[in-house]
């Protein structure tokens, strides 16, 4: 077994990651996890991350050995829908005390986990390392080790302290244990020649079950899916499938590129958001069955299974087109999703006046250039200020994102849709496409907006009022006035800086950046970064030259 | 009077609990231009920041100092630093809380000693208020670290009394525990207001997070008491706390500037309403104004309406330790039985709850002992919902987080109004529990001779498989 450091090294080598690829030796030895900003930094850890990619296993115990934090602030927070077993809707964790931390907790995760084989006999445990245990030294490995040998089934440690990295580490660090400890360990009951796995598909409101039908009825079978409504029985089995499909995440590319490198699985990475993906997904996984040994004829029902419900999608959709005509979006979520919902928000008639790379690889990237052409909007990094101005200046009309950032769109009183792992409606395959058009135009319709836009009438009034009495007038016809009005125009709304003091500010210290503007005034320089350097500009170069 | 038992297990399932440091920045949000700071790696801000969000729906205020393995072997200062350079030039707090966790707890990280050098080192920080307060993830709970907090800012920030010497009689400060909504501060505020007071609430959840729509966009609390006005209380007439855990803070407030303080325990139900009218009456030198003895009319006939209704019921509730005592007090007055308690926390009004034995435990423990003892009536936070689902007993939302239902931050249970929605709102779900799941049908008054030892439970055979959840 390696150490928790050699695994991420392992995993930062990725040779399946093409960023990673186009690294220097160095580079690569750096990883890839930018380090995190202290004091802007938002997200979740690598704890949060592993036990995000596991927890759809359904039939499985998930244990966090830590103290309450972890999982009491955290547990239920995922809509993964199971067809079975409900045991990963409870939590388990060994909520360490002060005790623990000085005598250690290997004993008491001991004890957790005989508690829980012997209240629920599940097929096994999953235990989830935090950064508490792993601090003070605990071996959760051993003792997993020891409790799988004493109790007869698999008990598995999830190395996920949070302090090593990010989210997107933790998901594939979930990945390596499952390597490790699961996949390849049983045998299925049968095989057929149209045994497929999908991989970082987590059945988030029961999406899978929409593209399943399809599936279905080509006769392929979906031998296990890691990890939505995963039972660990299949996914210990699930080396023996075919061909492979890499859903839309580049979470798990770690467990799809060794399970193609020990048992041989070709993979690609597709998608089900979307007409055209879902359909591009189902041809790529016919083809790769009749490449490992499926009947030809696949590859003809499969097309004609893609015509049928690609003509019914386009149907239904239709009549949204004109409906959004002129309407604008922005696009705000993880990398993984990011070109799939371009590409099924263009296919709804929608026009995108931006969207958010920060999570997307550089394959992502260019997807994007490819469906939004070569001057499309990628936004890098979007502070939630900026997505509040953008919405409020009427420049989108509606924003999609995930559910920490909604309050930034309907504050500014503009729909917004959740697109991300909290969202209680199914968007996947070609039903998902409709149902996806079907709930921007509720949303975009809605006659409330008009409403909750609209100011308190009594204000309406007050402004008419002051307007009748300001001395506008009085303004433009004396200089004095004019400029003391002028002045005062408020530059930076957040901490109320006028444009005076800016100017006071340039003159007096011969600034020339908004970096030195924010040192000398009380200027924040976010939303109002361009009109600072405004001003900037348009400084009398007199006044600079002064100023040296 | 209830005895407290403490578990024996290892493994907590399905925790009520949630940690410490969560409670102690949740005391921060209730403080205008704020940013609340938890010293630690990035899930332990992540965790609660959804959680907050989930159960408020507005934006949340949270930031972390991110450590890193690195960080974490050789020690915080350097990310606390940066946290709070990056903090202060990009959002320009009026105050930062700052909040440990267990992975800087446990690595043995001297804050206070870091906030000096930092403090030294940074000249513009001089006059930036940075409280810090120690909340280890692996002691206490949320309502912990609430108390830890509010304690600390008094302890900081109160002026003592000699600074421009006049006191204020009709100047009032109030501490509520973490156990009150924005909708409770609300109503308290009114009350106080309406007997000619003027009201300080240290924290002031009001107006940061009662869910209005401000006009511009800022990255730090939008309402809340102000640093100023905190400074401040120290000249009031009386400092009245709510809740038993902010006697602390209210022995301090005392200590640091002489205001005398009168703690109420409860503020839900007739009697603890009537004693908290009275003082108020007291201290304001007005008789109660007629709204309220409207509203006790209102009270005392809801009571008669729906005792029919909540008597013999036979309540499991889980919460935290004031918040239990609350409303399970609220409850057994109305002829409740409370047959299953379980808290988070030690507390001194734990004894003191209408049962005979109260659990610190998990949700767990609250279903087992609700099946044991036939509740027919469960009332915890929103991870209740499974545990209800499976006993098929009626579901009543308390207490943070309410994830899955709309209005968290207005739900009211404290004064007369207050207690008056609350009693309709739990007999109501016991009469649709009734229409929904216990209609008669034939074979109802038949026993099947196989049924398990739970007589108690006969009423429910034959019943719809619905559940309430």
């Amino acid at each position: 077994m390696s150490s928790l450091s050699a695994t991420v090294q392992n995993i930062f080598n990725e040779p399946g990651c093409a960023k990673n690829g186009s690294k220097s030796e160095a580079e690569r030895k750096k990883g890839c996890t930018k380090l995190l900003q202290p004091g802007s930094a938002a997200g979740g850890c690598a704890f949060d991350g592993a036990k995000i990619a596991l927890q759809p296993f359904t039939d499985v115990a998930h244990l966090v050995h830590g103290p309450i934090a972890c999982e009491g602030n955290s547990w239920d927070n995922r809509g993964a829908a199971s067809s079975g077993s409900n045991l990963w809707r409870t939590a388990f964790t060994t909520d360490m005390n002060e005790t623990d931390i000085v005598f250690g907790g290997e004993r008491r995760l001991w004890k957790a986990i005989k508690e829980i084989v012997d209240k629920h006999d599940p097929p096994a445990i999953f235990v989830y390392q935090t950064c508490v245990p792993a601090m003070i030294g605990d071996d959760v490995n051993a003792v997993c080790k020891a409790a799988s040998q004493r109790f007869g089934k698999p008990v598995i440690p999830i190395n996920s302290p949070g302090f090593v990295g990010s989210k997107n580490l933790g998901n594939k660090l979930a990945g390596e244990a499952l390597l490790e400890h699961v996949i390849g360990t049983r045998e299925p009951d049968c095989t057929t020649p149209y045994d497929i796995n999908l991989i970082g598909e987590y059945n988030l409101s029961g999406e899978l079950w929409q593209v399943k039908p399809s599936l279905d009825e080509l006769g392929i079978r979906i031998l296990s899916c890691i990890s939505g409504d995963a039972k660990y029985r299949e996914v210990a089995s699930s080396h023996r499938a075919r061909a492979a499909m890499l859903v839309c995440s580049k979470g798990m590319i770690n467990v799809a590129r060794k399970m193609e490198e020990r048992y041989g699985i070709p993979f690609f990475e597709g998608s089900f958001y979307g007409v055209q993906d879902s359909s591009d997904s189902l041809r790529q996984i016919a083809r790769l069955l009749v490449e490992r040994g499926a009947p030809q004829d696949l590859l003809g029902r499969t097309d004609a299974v893609i015509a049928r419900e690609e003509a019914r999608a386009w149907a239904a959709i239709k009549p949204y087109k004109s409906r959004f005509k002129g309407k604008k979006a922005l696009l705000i979520t993880g990398g993984v999703k990011s070109w799939s919902v371009v590409a099924a928000l263009q296919e709804a008639g929608l026009e995108l006046v931006g969207t958010s790379v920060k999570k997307s690889t550089r394959e992502d990237k260019e997807r994007i250039k490819e469906l939004m052409g070569q001057d499309a909007h990628m936004i890098e990094d979007m502070s939630p200020r900026e997505m509040y101005e953008m919405l409020k200046g009427a420049k989108a009309d509606i924003m999609l994102s995930g559910g920490k950032s909604q309050f930034v769109a309907l504050k500014a009183a503009t729909p917004w849709l959740d697109i991300n792992q909290e969202r209680c409606h199914a968007y996947m395959g070609y039903v998902g496409m409709i149902k996806l058009v079907e709930e921007i135009d509720k949303s975009l319709s809605n006659p409330m907006w008009e409403q909750v836009r609209r100011p308190a009438p009594w204000e309406a009034l007050a402004r008419a009022k002051l307007h009748m009495q300001s001395p506008a007038a009085e303004i433009t016809c004396e200089p004095a006035l004019a400029e003391t009005a002028r002045r005062a125009r408020k530059i930076c709304h957040c901490n109320t800086v006028d444009l005076g003091t800016i100017e006071d500010a340039i003159y007096a210290h011969g600034l020339r950046s908004v970096e030195e503007v924010k040192e000398h005034t009380d200027a924040v320089g976010g939303c109002c970064k361009r009109r600072i350097e405004d001003i900037l500009v348009s400084s009398p170069s007199a006044m600079l030259q002064a100023a040296e | 009077m209830a005895l407290t038992t403490v578990p024996t297990k290892a493994c907590a399932v399905n925790p009520l609990k949630m940690s410490q440091p969560i409670g102690g920045a949740f005391a921060f949000m209730g403080l205008r231009g704020a940013m609340p700071l938890l010293h630690g790696s990035q899930g332990c801000t992540s965790f609660g920041l959804t959680l907050f969000v989930r159960h408020f729906k507005e934006v949340v205020p949270l930031q972390t100092t991110a450590m890193s393995e690195v960080a974490t072997v050789l020690g915080g200062y350097e990310n606390l630093e940066q946290a709070i350079l990056n903090i202060y030039n990009r959002a320009k707090p009026k105050i930062v809380g700052i909040c440990s966790t267990g992975i800087t707890e446990t690595n043995g990280d001297d804050v206070d000693a870091y906030l000096k050098l930092i403090r030294n080192k940074h000249r513009q920080l001089a006059k930036l208020p940075l409280v810090y307060v120690s909340t280890p993830d692996f002691k206490g709970a949320f309502q912990d670290g609430w108390e830890k907090a509010v304690t600390r800012i008094v302890e900081l920030l109160v002026e003592g009394p000699n600074v421009n010497g006049l006191r204020d009689s009709s100047r009032v400060n109030v501490l509520p525990g973490c156990h009150l909504t924005p909708g409770d501060l609300d109503e308290l505020r009114a009350i106080l207001e309406d007997c000619g007071l003027r009201p300080s609430f240290l924290p002031d959840l009001a107006a940061s997070l009662d869910g209005h729509i401000p006009d511009e966009f800022t990255s730090t609390t939008i309402g809340g008491i102000g640093v100023d006005e905190i400074a401040s209380m120290g000249r009031a007439g009386w400092t009245i706390a709510i809740g038993a855990q902010m006697r602390r803070a209210a022995e301090v407030m005392q200590a640091k500037s002489g205001v005398p303080f009168r703690l109420f325990e409860r503020l839900c139900g007739l009697g603890p309403c009537d004693e908290f009218m009275t003082f108020v009456s007291e201290i304001s030198g007005r008789p109660v104004p007629p709204k309220y003895r409207r509203q006790r009319g209102q009270l005392t006939d809801a009571m008669l309406d729906a005792h029919f209704h909540i008597g013999g019921r036979r309540l499991a509730i889980a919460a935290e330790p004031d918040l239990l005592y609350d409303l399970s007090s609220m409850l057994h007055e109305m002829g409740a039985q409370v047959r299953a308690a379980v808290t988070t926390t030690q507390s001194a009004v734990i004894e003191r709850i209408k049962t005979n034995e109260v659990l610190i435990g998990d949700l767990e423990d609250l279903e087992e002992l609700a099946r044991t003892e036939n509740c027919d009536l469960l009332i915890t936070h929103s991870h209740g919902r499974q545990a209800a689902a499976r006993l098929k007993i009626p579901f009543y939302r308390a207490g943070f987080p309410m994830f899955d239902r709309l209005g968290a931050g207005h739900q009211l249970s404290i004064g007369y109004r207050g207690t008056r929605d609350l009693i309709f709102d739990i007999a109501n779900l016991g009469i649709a529990d009734r229409e929904e799941n216990h209609q008669p049908t034939p074979d109802r008054w038949r026993a099947p001779v196989a049924l398990p030892s739970r007589s108690g439970h006969l009423s429910s055979i034959g019943a719809a498989e619905r559940s309430t959840a």
